[in-house]
């Protein structure tokens, strides 16, 4: 099993918190994430599947982060990618330092997808999370 | 001279594998992030109430542009080359000891303070730059010169900048380093003069962007003209993380030649020389390394780094600006813990 993929499962035992922002009883359509000190402000979110749910990154640090919205698959890949910017794909959005973006994706199944920053160094040192879909 | 050794345990509060240069006591930043440190010496001599700041700038090859951020306690009034065999004669004398023993277009800007430069040189291939300013300012300006920082920048940052907003920043152009005919393991020593009420050693910053188990190595070698008295919040012990593996008056031949060295005529007739070797995981290295040069009070918990209101031993700044450095204030809790922990090594030494 990939690195990403142990981090994947031991992210799953993690409880289910309430998401930021707006929310409604089958989970959040917007969903809103402080990052300070290289950290989201959320590690689980809970989002409604077939309805577009826009993720807001409040960037607070002096340095550039990322937010990628996806399976793991997606995850190992952006976390062995070289690509220095995101922002023409749903779910994917580079966030630089002081600034606020957000990017809006639609989960057409239930499930868990994850959240990450795969700027060197930055997913090792804990920038990730869940979010679970709800039907 | 009475010597007191305090620590408390509790605390309350740039990357891999490119060759490049090593720093003492700075956090190292290359052009992919952190680089490979090399063991790395730093001399902290303290005399006349000027802390004497001497580290060696290692070419370990490599490419490209490195950098290095320093906390300062504050603001040097000279940076320059330091001499050419001092940190080398500290090394004979000590005969080093191991013990067993680191979607979208972007909506709105929050930062857009930028840190003061207060002080700009050259030494050699480095470029050396002062800087003041709060975690994020000192962050947004390395980020703009080029600092590619590791993801545990922003919080290290604060935690010195809330005691001291003055920063070092050393960018070292190996490219240049290879034009002036510098090879793999030749050092550039910077000698910083910064007026203090202490002197203080930052140790924490030696773990930027290592993985909380990544080894760090050091050595630390302080001059005063008293046995010191230290505090760190990482227990200084026998096989330790931090080590004393040096602890005598200094030798009149050492002093000497200190005092012949390039920039030493500051160097006293008589001295202690203590060396802490820094050898552990970077999780460990939590804060710094206090110290009261007299070895007669408790030295400061705020420069040792818990979690306490207060500045390091810097001494204000002129007048004409606002002074960075806020009033000590140590919690009473955190005071009675450490009285507690001094009568009790105190005692120690008293059976021992």
């Amino acid at each position: 099993m990939s690195r990403l993929a142990r981090a994947g499962v031991a992210l799953l035992a993690l409880p289910a918190l309430p998401a930021c922002g707006a929310a409604s009883a089958r989970g959040a359509t917007e969903v809103v994430l402080d990052v300070r000190w290289s950290a989201f402000s959320e590690s689980v979110v809970r989002v409604p599947r077939r309805v577009p749910v826009r993720f807001v990154v409040h960037n607070a640090d002096p340095i550039d982060h990322e937010l990628i919205v996806g399976d793991l698959g997606l995850q190992e890949r952006h976390e062995k990618g070289t690509e220095p910017a995101h922002g023409d794909r749903p779910g994917e959005v580079t966030a630089p330092a002081g600034e606020t973006v957000s990017t809006t994706v639609t989960f057409a199944d239930a499930g868990t997808a994850y959240f990450a920053c795969h700027l060197p160094g930055h997913y090792a040192y804990g920038m990730r999370g869940i979010v679970r879909v709800t039907r | 001279m009475r010597r007191l050794l305090a620590v408390i345990g509790a605390t309350a509060a740039f990357v891999v594998g490119v060759a490049g240069p090593a720093v003492a006591c700075g956090g190292l930043i290359g052009p992919n992030g952190a680089v490979n440190l090399l063991r790395t010496s730093t001399f902290a001599g303290y005399a006349d109430g000027v802390e004497h700041y001497i580290t060696s700038f290692e070419f370990a090859g490599g490419g490209g542009a490195f950098g290095s951020l320093t906390p300062l306690p504050g603001v040097p009034t000279k940076v320059e080359r330091g001499g050419d065999w001092t940190l080398q004669r500290l090394v004979r004398e000590t005969e080093p000891v191991r013990f067993a023993a680191p979607e979208g277009a972007a909506l709105t800007t929050t930062l857009k303070s930028r840190a003061q430069e207060i002080l700009k040189t050259k030494v050699g291939a480095l470029d050396i730059t002062v800087l003041k300013g709060g975690g994020d300012e000192v962050g947004t300006w390395a980020k703009e010169h080029g600092f590619r920082l590791p993801p545990d920048a922003p919080e290290v940052l604060d935690f010195y900048a809330r005691r001291s907003p003055i920063f070092l920043a050393a960018s070292f152009d190996a490219d240049e380093a290879r034009r002036r005919g510098q090879g793999v393991g030749d050092g550039t020593p910077v000698h910083i003069t910064i007026p203090t009420d202490n002197p203080w050693v930052p140790l924490r910053i030696l773990g930027l962007g290592k993985a909380a188990q990544e080894p760090v190595q050091a050595d630390v070698y302080l001059l005063t003209e008293d046995r010191p008295n230290l505090l760190s919040t990482t227990a200084i012990r026998d096989g330790g993380t931090l080590s004393l593996s040096h602890d005598q008056a200094a030798s009149a031949t050492l002093l000497d030649d200190l005092r012949a060295d390039k920039g030493g005529s500051w160097v006293p007739r008589e001295g202690w020389l203590t060396k802490v070797a820094v050898d552990g995981p970077a999780g460990e290295l939590t804060g710094d390394l206090a110290i009261d040069a007299r070895g007669v009070k408790a030295p400061s918990m705020v420069a040792a780094g818990f979690n306490v209101a207060g500045a390091l031993p810097g001494r204000p700044e002129p007048a004409a600006e606002e002074s960075p450095a806020p009033a000590i204030a140590v919690a009473v809790m955190a005071g009675s813990l450490l009285l507690a922990a001094t009568v009790n090594a105190f005692r120690g030494r008293r059976a021992a």
